[in-house]
């Protein structure tokens, strides 16, 4: 491992955020403005001539933190994040439905952001931290959102519904109390067939008062 | 999806020396590229990811100039109070990508080079999709959301949010290359593709867009989508508008639409008839003729004509503050 540069993300998940492919092939700048905005200045941080290795197709090694957990795992550069957590992490809750990030079902959480799991390449994600609905509660300790989809009855044959919980609980995060139009907003990226809108808006307004609290 | 190789590079220079290479692509948010690629619609060798390359990530508001890094997500950029003050019209494009994950994955410059969702294109027939006598698929097929201002053979449209905004605005692209830097403005970075072989934007091999910048000074905006539901889909039809001049006379009209035509359209008749001019239900009503007055609607979008009609008097009556 080269380049060890631990930031505040890196020292929470245990690992260095310069070193996530190892073999260095890697520098990211987490979010933020970058110094030199559209004048091509290098950042300080930014001259990393291993930076121009290309890795793959076989597998690459990568870091991520999967609920809390810091994983290890050599996958092609190919393999979504969806693919990566369920076949080989066993992280089976995000859902494979469309696999062309319009459905929501592969909802997950990367660094606390609500992304489609189906539209991310794993490798994309090492260094990063995500959150899937098992990361957010378990059976014997739920999530108050998750206590609130059992609660409301808000789910019929389930299969969207690890990714509503994780878009609700982003959406109640970013707004405690959303009014009706953020909540179609807020959950405007996930699908139910089973038509059950009408439970997860019941899940969605018990945050006004009801104890439901963002995660 | 097929094997591909993958470079992370940290800096605008390495990424140009990754992507000069034949079979490489930059990849941004990737919600577009991916399903092209599980698709086989696309292929690559190799996959040159931008999230990591600094300077190209951020928001700048410099008195009356606005740069928008092209790797800024669209949530980073509708979070950013200063830009949405400037430019209220941003947050009208914005909301109508209405999947909050869409938003926090896909960027700026992914929106403005997206590729087009002509289903033609997406199924493996190619841009122009043209059959083996020549003859257009498109035209003798289902073209209910194509071009109403078809260009040549090229009779998809073009999907981007922002686009229409940018140009009605006058920005600039900021391209880097192996060459170094240029600029452009944002309705060159587009083209009608004549051949199979080219895209439907002007970017050369080992050139990426680095952001965009406008001038957000001393102009009204706005943005009107006809949709036919609210989430989980592109819009029917948008258009975007851009008046200088304060009270209810512009000194000067851009009228852009989206969803129309291969390219941006830029409808130049309905905003000249517009500057200088009082806006009237009557004059708006004229601008909105002016803007179709050229359309070549094909078998199956006539609809899309009076949507444009629509989307035009809509944006500008918001741009002018007023109910049209």
């Amino acid at each position: 491992m080269k380049g060890r540069r631990v930031t505040d993300d890196a020292k929470r998940s245990g690992f260095s955020r310069r070193s996530f492919l190892r073999g260095g092939a890697a520098g990211a700048l987490s979010g933020g403005l970058a110094t030199g905005l559209l004048t091509g200045e290098a950042g300080a941080a930014a001259a990393d001539a291993d930076a121009t290795e290309t890795v793959g197709p076989g597998p690459v090694e990568i870091e991520l933190e999967v609920n809390g957990v810091a994983s290890r795992l050599a996958v092609e550069p190919r393999v979504t994040l969806l693919d990566g957590l369920r076949d080989r992490l066993d992280v089976t809750g995000p859902k494979r439905v469309c696999d062309r990030g319009t459905c929501g079902a592969c909802t997950v959480l990367e660094d606390g952001r609500p992304i489609y799991a189906c539209s991310r390449l794993m490798i994309e994600s090492a260094g990063r931290s995500i959150t899937t609905v098992e990361g957010l509660g378990s059976p014997d300790a739920m999530h108050d959102v998750q206590q609130a989809f059992v609660d409301h009855d808000a789910q019929q044959c389930g299969y969207c519904t690890p990714g509503f919980v994780v878009a609700t609980a982003a959406l109640l995060a970013r707004h405690p109390a959303p009014s009706e139009p953020e909540i179609e907003a807020g959950l405007g990226g996930n699908f139910c067939r089973c038509g059950t809108y009408k439970g997860i808006r019941a899940v969605v307004a018990g945050g006004k008062g009801g104890g439901v609290t963002g995660g | 999806m097929r094997p591909f190789g993958y470079a992370a590079p940290a800096t605008v220079e390495q990424a140009v020396g990754l992507l000069a290479a034949e079979g490489s692509e930059a990849l941004a948010g990737g919600t577009d590229l991916l399903s092209l690629l599980k698709d086989d619609v696309e292929r690559v060798d190799r996959l040159v990811a931008l999230r990591g390359v600094a300077g190209l990530s951020g928001i700048e508001l410099d008195g009356g100039m606005l740069r928008i890094g092209a790797m800024t997500t669209l949530q980073e950029l509708r979070d950013h109070d200063g830009a949405i003050a400037a430019l209220p019209a941003l947050a009208m494009a914005i909301d109508g990508v209405a999947s909050p994950q869409l938003r926090e994955m896909g960027t700026v410059g992914g929106d403005l080079l997206q590729r087009p969702r002509c289903w033609y294109y997406r199924r493996g027939f190619g841009l122009l999709a043209l059959a083996a006598d020549g003859r257009s698929m498109v035209a003798e097929g289902d073209n209910r959301y194509h071009a109403i201002f078809p260009t040549g053979q090229a009779r998809f449209v073009n999907p981007s949010s922002l686009a229409p905004l940018l140009v009605a605005l006058g920005a600039e692209a900021v391209v880097h290359g192996p060459a170094g830097e240029r600029r452009l403005p944002v309705e060159a970075l587009y083209q009608a593709p004549q051949t199979a072989e080219e895209r439907e934007n002007t970017l050369a091999p080992g050139e990426l867009l680095a952001g965009v910048e406008a001038n957000v000074d001393g102009s009204r905006s706005a943005v009107y989508e006809v949709r036919q539901r609210r989430s989980l889909d592109w819009p029917l039809m948008a258009a975007a508008v851009t008046l200088t001049g304060s009270g209810p006379r512009a000194e000067k009209a851009r009228i852009v639409l989206g969803h129309a035509a291969p390219t941006p359209h830029v409808a130049a008749a309905a905003g000249d008839l517009l500057s200088g001019q009082e806006l009237t239900p009557e004059t708006v009503a004229a601008a909105a003729d002016a803007a179709v007055e050229d359309a070549r609607p094909m078998s199956g979008n006539r609809y899309k004509v009076q949507l444009a009609r629509t989307a035009v008097r809509r944006a500008l009556g918001q741009a002018a503050g007023m109910e049209i």
